[in-house]
């Protein structure tokens, strides 16, 4: 078994009240890229965190090249040669890629030779990357380069991923598996954590697969159908979402060269967007994060406001006025962050409930508050959106995430808007509740409302949108019908391939 | 050993046992730190807590009781409405000042006129004056984000030196052989504020802090104002989300808290101080953050912890008199009250485990 890499036998670890990983087992070859699929919370992220000695496992065995294997730390882990790109990045904007990488090795050389090295390899593994441009202004797609390299720069025998592609546009994904393709002809190992099966079919030896902690199968993607291996992560075969035909209505909100210089220094400065959506339409924007997501809700709900005529509402300027005078006017939104932007973590979800509530669902009068009313919203949208929860008096940081995400859409969507704007709808959320927000944000616009979906799974934008619009650093491409669209054209409209002309894997 | 666990939500039970906890530590760990300066422990908490209320003299003391907390339970709901929403008006002893000034200067301009009007308008000017000195911090906020904790902090010693400058200028009593000071408001019929009932200690300034108590919990509980306050503490973003606009807030905040300290100086200085003198301020301002704290922010939570901490006021002067305890040993008394609160108050929040010792498994 001398082409054995490393080997897990029996991993188990559990935190309060829940198991991450329970008796986990199984081995990556040398050269081998070996995928990790599983739902949100499934335990991946706790797997590979003990593989890179961040979590200590409390029973089970790791085996390194037939060694036992037990990395006190990142740093123990880095020197037996692991090494791990982080879904979010650690880097500082306000420094250059050499400093960056600089500052994550152990004997730094001289910034002219550590670039000079920086260069060297991302020519060597078709990564562009100029070593001494300020983080700050690289695209999502450029930052994960530099951790890349900086991972590279360490020459791994085991190179672990998470989730790399949820940054990237297609075309930025193709080139890192023209990456990962040679970095495996070489020799090294990649352990590929990921829930998008296209992906895996294309770049995957073998793949593990977790579901609730448990290791529940193995398969080779190449040989395996998506959806087989989506059963076996899920543990259930999904409905997808229907979506009956039907008749546009009129144009009910309508953005004119809608333009918010950014909230932060870091922030994204929106230019000149001009869009609209018709009664009844899914219209889709999709984009990598960071290209102005956040600020487009935010101008949209009224946090940021804008000159008036921007945004028209039913033909009426309503670019000043502020988030209750637009729910009063019909036009809702749910921000992306649950916790401490669409809720209030440490309330009970009745009063989370009166945050948005209050005007439409008349729980308010002459500024006094009827609680009693706002529990039996808060009720309602419990019982209808199936929001696991003993009761409308528990805090919304008691709830997971996929239940918390189905109290805030629920709690837009039954105060019947005309238009519906939600941010990443079902980000961090398990496959059967994301399935059943889908389709909430389907039969709403089935029921005549206007649904704009701001999100970063184009699956899930291909799934529900009639039309498709791109964010790119703030500027928003023209919609066109979702249906025609080949993803060529989706990853082009996102920008193409940030920061590279051409690709020359050399 | 001990882990800490997060729980899942606030737990009600502790949120209403801390208090009466903190304070038994409190009378614990005193009760100790007197014994080791010499005097007797049960007999020093006796004194502080009992006397005032029941002991010999406490028909001397329990007016007293009123007179002490009503300008501190006046001051502490203003403030925890700031509080709660996470706007820190430290300087409500400057408040406090203003408002004696304004209110005293304004029945003073009358003097010696004697009109059934004057005391209401003295309590305008009060709460006017109070206001205004908040309102600085809370403009400067508003518009250049300037820190409020500092500005309001700064303008307590501008106000302390305009309370010296008056009472050595302006205001001074002409009749007053020169010494520094202003008329004797007690000694004028329309702007005195007196004991309503004779005996108990109760005047204006105390049903003004009663009215608050109550207005300050509909508020919190029953209307959009109070809720916006809360979800600004708790979640800022979510609150500019649900529509609440910051600097309306700010100014409703401090301008309020700045308002009804403004009162507690001007009924004060109207009735048991009786004038504007330089050291009129005794640290009502600040002790009343104590009070709020020590309320957990809550209307009648303030209510008794403002009865309490005049308690250990009267209790602590009466210790010193009687049994020789230092001034600073009863401070530090006081200040163990805070210590303990929110030492227990983690109670609420997280939960003691006992970690299991049974980790041999751990690689």
């Amino acid at each position: 078994m001398s082409d054995l890499l490393l080997s897990l036998k029996g991993l188990t670890k559990a935190y309060p009240g829940v198991v991450a990983n329970d008796n986990v087992s199984f081995d990556i070859a040398k050269g081998e890229v070996h995928a990790l699929l599983g739902e949100n919370g499934a335990g991946k992220s706790t797997l590979v965190k003990m593989i890179y000695g961040l979590v200590k496992p409390d029973s089970g065995e790791m085996r390194l090249n037939g060694e036992v294997f037990t990395p006190a730390e990142p740093r123990a882990a880095r020197a037996s040669g692991v090494a791990m790109v982080f879904q979010h990045f650690s880097l500082f904007n306000a420094l250059n890629v050499a400093e960056n990488i600089a500052l994550g090795m152990e004997n730094p050389p001289k910034q002219n030779a550590l670039a000079a090295r920086i260069s060297e390899v991302s020519e060597a593994y078709g990564l562009p990357l100029d070593p001494f441009r300020t983080v700050g202004d690289l695209s999502a797609g450029e930052r994960q380069r530099v951790e890349i390299i900086r991972c590279l720069l360490q020459d791994p025998k085991l190179l672990i991923m998470d989730e790399p592609t949820s940054v990237l546009t297609p075309q930025e994904v193709e080139i890192l598996f023209e990456t990962l393709r040679k970095l495996k002809a070489e020799g090294t190992s990649i352990l590929y954590i990921s829930h998008k099966l296209e992906e895996i079919k294309a770049l995957c030896d073998h793949a593990t697969i977790l579901r609730l902690g448990k290791n529940v199968g193995t398969c080779t993607p190449a040989e395996s159908t998506a959806a087989e291996m989506a059963e076996m992560m899920v543990g259930s075969s999904l409905q997808t979402p229907e979506r009956s035909g039907r008749e546009f209505g009129n144009v009910v909100l309508e953005l004119t060269d809608l333009s918010v210089s950014a909230p932060g220094e870091f922030g994204t400065t929106l230019q000149d967007i001009t869009m609209s959506v018709q009664a009844g339409q899914v219209l889709g924007i999709g984009g990598v994060a960071g290209n102005g997501q956040d600020e487009l809700l935010g101008a949209l709900s009224g946090e940021l406001p804008s000159s008036p005529g921007t945004i028209k509402l039913d033909g009426r300027p309503i670019g000043d006025f502020g988030p209750n005078e637009r729910r009063a006017l019909g036009l809702l939104t749910a921000p992306e962050e649950r916790l401490g932007h669409a809720a209030a973590p440490d309330m009970s979800l009745t009063e989370n409930a009166m945050l948005t509530g209050a005007i439409r669902e008349g729980l308010a009068n002459k500024g006094f508050l009827n609680w009693g009313k706002a529990a039996d919203f808060a009720r309602k949208i419990i019982e209808e959106f199936d929001v696991r929860t003993p009761g409308p008096e528990n805090a919304a940081r008691s709830l997971s995430g996929g239940n918390l995400q189905k109290f805030v859409i629920g709690r837009e969507v039954l105060q019947r808007p005309e238009v519906l704007v939600v941010n990443q709808p079902t980000w961090g959320v398990d496959a059967s509740a994301a399935a059943s927000i889908r389709q909430a944000l389907l039969d709403l616009a089935a029921g005549g409302a206007a649904v704009i979906v701001i999100s970063q799974d184009l699956d899930e934008l291909m799934e529900i949108s009639d039309h498709f619009a791109a964010l790119n650093e703030g500027h928003l491409s023209e919609a066109l019908p979702a249906a025609d669209l080949t993803v060529e054209q989706i990853g082009l409209m996102m920008g193409g391939a940030h920061g590279m002309e051409v690709s020359h894997v050399g | 050993m001990f882990k800490l666990e997060k729980r899942p939500q606030p737990s009600k039970m502790w949120t209403l046992l801390t208090p009466p906890l903190a304070v038994l530590a409190t009378m614990i760990f005193g009760g100790l730190l007197f014994g080791l300066l010499g005097n007797p422990p049960v007999e020093a908490i006796r004194t502080i807590f009992w006397d005032p209320l029941f002991g010999e003299f406490a028909f001397y003391y329990r007016p007293q009781l009123l007179v002490k907390g009503g300008p501190l339970i006046l001051i502490a709901i203003g403030l925890s409405l700031g509080f709660r929403a996470g706007i820190w008006n430290i300087g409500a002893e400057g408040q406090y000042i203003m408002g004696a000034i304004f209110g005293a200067g304004a029945g003073l301009a009358f003097y010696p006129m004697e009109a059934f009007y004057i005391f209401p308008i003295m309590v305008i000017a009060g709460a006017i004056g109070g206001m205004l000195w908040a309102g600085i911090p809370a403009f400067l906020k508003v518009k250049f984000g300037t820190n409020e904790i500092l500005v309001s902090l700064m303008l307590v010693y501008v106000a302390e030196q305009l309370l010296a400058s008056m009472s050595l200028g302006l205001l001074k009593n002409p009749d007053g052989f020169g010494f520094p000071g202003s008329r004797n408001l007690q000694q004028y019929a329309s702007a005195h504020n007196a004991e309503l009932i004779t005996g108990t200690g109760m005047h204006w300034g105390v049903v003004a802090a009663f009215i608050a108590v109550i207005f300050s919990y509909i508020l919190l509980n029953r209307h959009m104002l109070g809720f916006s306050i809360r979800l600004t503490g708790e979640a800022p973003r979510a609150a500019k989300f649900s529509g609440v606009s910051p600097a309306r807030l700010i100014l409703f905040c401090l301008g309020t808290s700045g308002a009804l300290a403004g009162l507690a100086g001007m009924f004060e200085v109207a009735g048991p101080a009786g004038q504007i003198s330089i050291d009129f301020n005794t640290g009502y301002g600040f002790t009343a953050i104590i009070v709020a704290f020590l309320g957990r922010l809550h209307p009648v939570g303030i209510l008794l912890a403002g009865l309490l901490m005049a308690l250990t006021y009267i209790g602590g002067e009466i210790a010193q008199s009687n049994l020789g305890l230092p001034a600073a040993a009863i401070q530090l008394f006081q200040g163990m009250l805070l210590f303990f609160l929110l030492a227990v108050d983690l109670l609420t929040n997280f939960r003691i485990r006992l970690a299991s010792s049974r980790r041999k498994g751990v690689a």
